[in-house]
């Protein structure tokens, strides 16, 4: 395994935030498939139009727990307007940058963040 | 670094031998001459190699003149599989492996495929067993060669090399088999095997990276891909790795006291058991992967459902802990560990697979450390993962 991850990439799996399951969430975002060793389950709860929580259930690699924590994070307090654009390079970037064969994790974490708010969004009408 | 290594991925490499690295000194040093050399001067380094022959032969009961000195495991099989291919074309242009070997195989018969040779993978059973009935319903009368690891370095699972070399020879073809991760776990003995060739790698049996050797039984012509000068024999041209040799040589040397020491044989073994013993009773949902017996003694691969390899090795890295995974992870693709999925494990399982591999270095504190750790790590990593969690809730 000559995989090199940057000290951010590690910080941020270490301290790991906002794992776990919201039991009430007002939206779910679900991506990934257990084939591929990689599964990210996002929740938020919204409220006026803000996302007030937000945690992830991920089955996968240290780069797939450190993008899960640290998108997470970035879109707390933020509207679903601005959470729609945290972007998988964003996420790389923050880390100080992903090995080529993990950025596919961090694109799961734009999907996950955005299936959330898509789900609450179709149960908004 | 600085802080403690409990060093368990003895598959990978293992550490040298001091009294290895004490014999390979001087043909670094003093004793640099070329062993092709016919002043006296030369005969020290040539010495070197007809001693390190003796010892590699004497490891394996075979000729001193069977072995030829490669640079390693990978080179012993593309040597073994390339040599016998292109030797025997008039014969025919079909190989059999089976589908759990070693990318030094696999890749070399995948490369046999596109210049236009046959190659038949056999199946194995769930405990990555291939069945010598299988092997006799796959060769045919264009069949060159069959190549069958000793024992796999993923799961350690050993096959029943004679009966196969039996079924292979009663069919006309020759056998190889890739004993990388057998040497220095079990005795091997070539005339018992009944086998025409077997690839060594000095560093799994603590001699030095860069080394390996092929046995070739005598009789048994092979088309040579260095072109050079007369070094090995005719076989592998190219000045002699001397200081390498004799290091391998005396691997082989060390490696043969030591399976004759069975108090020491015994206690590697309990220890890899009380490791399994350990795991299979502190964390729940867990299974061993390869051959409960037929195993050999050193490997443990374990898959913990629900979560996935390489956070586990990271998680066990922060507390000083060597061990690998067939997770996709750690690959390099997406796919997880070929040797699991012949054996019909499924991905998921598979990506949650770990691997420890013990030596002779290897100590109780290191089976300590890794129980001290591995069931916090396993539960914390499932705290998160949705398929645990849904499992948990669907009870």
């Amino acid at each position: 395994m000559a995989l090199s991850y940057s000290p951010k990439v590690m910080d941020q799996f270490k301290k790991m935030t906002n794992n776990g399951r919201i039991e009430d969430a007002d939206g779910i975002g679900k991506v990934g498939n257990p084939v591929c060793g990689d599964v990210m389950w996002i929740y938020i709860k919204v409220k006026d139009n803000i996302i007030t929580e937000c945690k992830f259930e991920t089955f996968g690699c240290v780069a797939a727990i450190a993008t899960s924590s640290l998108g997470t994070e970035l879109v707390i307090g933020k509207t679903l307007e601005e959470a729609l654009e945290v972007t998988d390079k964003r996420i790389i970037d923050l880390l100080g940058g992903l090995p080529k064969e993990k950025h596919h994790c961090s694109v799961l974490a734009e999907d996950g963040i955005r299936k959330a708010i898509e789900d609450y969004r179709s149960k908004q009408k | 670094m600085g802080n403690k290594i409990y060093y368990l991925d003895n598959n990978a490499t293992t550490k040298t031998d001091p009294a290895v690295l004490e014999a390979m000194l001087p043909y670094f040093g003093e004793e640099y001459a070329n062993p092709s050399g016919v002043y006296s001067f030369a005969q020290g380094a040539k010495k070197a190699i007809d001693d390190a022959r003796e010892q590699a032969a004497s490891f394996l009961n075979a000729d001193p003149k069977e072995i030829v000195f490669t640079s390693g495991g990978t080179e012993s099989d593309n040597m073994a599989i390339k040599g016998i291919a292109y030797a025997n074309t008039d014969k025919g242009r079909h190989i059999i492996t089976s589908k759990i070997e070693h990318h030094a195989i696999l890749n070399t018969c995948k490369y046999l495929e596109k210049q236009g040779f046959e190659v038949t993978y056999l199946p194995v059973d769930k405990y990555g067993i291939v069945d010598p009935g299988e092997l006799k319903k796959a060769l045919r009368k264009d069949t060159v060669l069959v190549s069958i690891m000793y024992a796999n370095n993923e799961i350690g699972t050993i096959q029943d090399i004679s009966t196969l070399a039996r079924v292979t020879k009663e069919a006309g073809a020759y056998f190889h088999t890739d004993a990388v991760q057998a040497a220095g776990k079990t005795a091997l003995d070539v005339k018992e095997l009944g086998i025409d060739m077997l690839s060594l790698s000095g560093h799994k049996f603590h001699g030095p990276k860069g080394t390996g050797l092929l046995y070739l039984r005598k009789g048994v012509r092979i088309h040579s891909f260095m072109q050079g000068g007369h070094h090995e024999f005719n076989r592998r041209a190219g000045t002699e790795n001397v200081p390498g040799i004799a290091g391998i040589g005396k691997a082989c040397a060390i490696a043969a006291a030591h399976l004759a020491d069975n108090n020491d044989m015994k206690r590697i073994k309990a220890l890899r058991d009380s490791l399994e013993k350990g795991i299979l009773e502190k964390i729940p949902d867990v299974q061993v992967n390869g051959h409960p017996g037929k195993r050999v003694d050193n490997t443990l691969n374990v898959s913990v459902r629900h979560i996935e390899g390489e956070a586990m090795l990271i998680h066990m890295d922060f507390e000083g802990i060597c061990a690998s995974s067939g997770s996709a992870c750690t690959s390099g693709s997406l796919e997880p560990s070929h040797v699991l999925l012949a054996c019909g494990v499924d991905h998921e399982t598979a990506h949650g697979s770990i691997r420890f591999s013990f030596s002779k270095y290897s100590s109780q504190e290191d089976v300590d450390k890794v129980m001290e750790v591995l069931p916090g790590i396993t539960q914390k990593l499932r705290s998160m993962s949705p398929m645990w969690n849904e499992r948990k809730k669907n009870r």
